[in-house]
């Protein structure tokens, strides 16, 4: 009865959890790198795209969701895809009804 | 024993099964218990996502508005105070990571550890954000009535950043007004992101007291994993503030 949790649920293991602090940390410091070299209009999606790939890192493995149920994965799926709903229909209603008119 | 059997056969269910001590009784199995608590956190940092999300959307727009002010008013941050929070809200998601393995395969000192050093990194990094807020005090960058548009107008006059940044034009005072936004916004977002990590190091130090006491390590780690998750979600919030306010304007 004790360990009836711990069977149930997957344990993540140290090793995990310092492979993906090594892949946060070269991260972190790949997009300061990125920020110092002039890459025009690729400087913000560049930014982006690495904070994306730190945060997946995060949920997926800090945060269990890999090893999750399927009722988890799909609260967070739902909420990502709510919250990308949600910006792309405000920005385009900005920019299709009074860009450049501030 | 599933309720509906228990009336249809008329058994009275006995008043009190054998169950671990945390098991509440509304729930079937520790496993449900936990699932249920699990998903109701999931819940709550997705209302929290909401929420950083408005404030991401109106920094996003206002800074294709009113550009020239964003960078400038970008421009103002040091990117390695920057860089070293990044680095010290990490280091506090993996110790965190951490004390949940050790609740789970019940390590009480192991945790103990862990949750302190979480508390500590959590402050430092509050630390190093209060030296930030200091200078931005001291340079009359906090969005109010004494709100000086001084480094705006005239780079020269702002050395240290103009050393940085020595192509930066002075603004138009119209523009330049534009940078008390950057700011709003700058406070209202780090802020909100600080008071998270003060309630999360209040938890912690709770668990600590907690967790000397062997609370999480008797397999029963649900409160730990759950707190786990919202310190995680902060260093989230971070990962975006840090790219969004520290790094995509340098080079505009």
């Amino acid at each position: 009865m004790s360990g009836h949790n711990q069977l149930a649920h997957h344990i993540v293991g140290p090793r995990v959890y310092v492979v993906i602090l090594f892949a946060l940390l070269l991260g972190t410091g790949l997009t300061v790198w990125a920020s110092f070299v002039d890459l025009g209009v690729w400087n913000p999606v560049i930014a982006l795209a690495i904070a994306t790939t730190k945060a997946v890192l995060v949920v997926l493995y800090f945060m269990h969701v890999r090893y999750s149920s399927k009722l988890t994965m799909l609260t967070v799926g739902a909420g990502i895809f709510m919250f990308l709903t949600l910006i792309s229909l405000t920005l385009a209603d900005y920019i299709s009804r009074a860009w450049g008119n501030w | 024993m599933p309720d509906n059997s228990a009336i249809a056969h008329g058994e009275p269910e006995p008043a009190h099964q054998e169950h671990p001590p945390y098991l509440r009784h509304h729930f079937e199995s520790a496993e449900q218990q936990a699932d249920a608590a699990g998903f109701a956190m999931w819940v709550f940092l997705i209302q929290e996502v909401m929420f950083f999300g408005g404030l991401f959307t109106a920094y996003l727009i206002y800074r294709n508005w009113y550009y020239p002010a964003f960078v400038a008013g970008s421009h103002q941050l040091n990117v390695y105070w920057g860089t070293l929070n990044t680095l010290v809200l990490i280091v506090s998601s993996f110790t965190m990571a951490m004390g949940v393995w050790c609740a789970q395969t019940r390590r009480r000192g192991g945790l103990v550890l862990c949750l302190t050093l979480t508390f500590l990194l959590g402050l430092g990094f509050l630390g190093i954000k209060t030296i930030e807020y200091r200078e931005k005090i001291e340079k009359h960058h906090v969005p109010g009535f004494h709100y000086s548009l001084q480094s705006f107008v005239d780079p020269q006059s702002d050395s240290e950043v103009h050393e940085w940044y020595p192509d930066d034009k002075p603004l138009s005072p119209d523009m330049a007004r534009h940078t008390e936004l950057y700011f709003s916004l700058y406070f209202l977002m780090t802020g909100m992101h600080a008071l998270h990590m003060i309630v999360g190091i209040g938890i912690l130090a709770f668990m600590i007291l907690r967790a000397r006491a062997g609370a999480y390590t008797s397999g029963h780690a649900t409160y730990v994993l759950n707190f786990g998750l919202y310190w995680h979600f902060i260093d989230i919030v971070w990962i975006y503030l840090f790219a969004l306010l520290y790094l995509i304007s340098r080079h505009a």
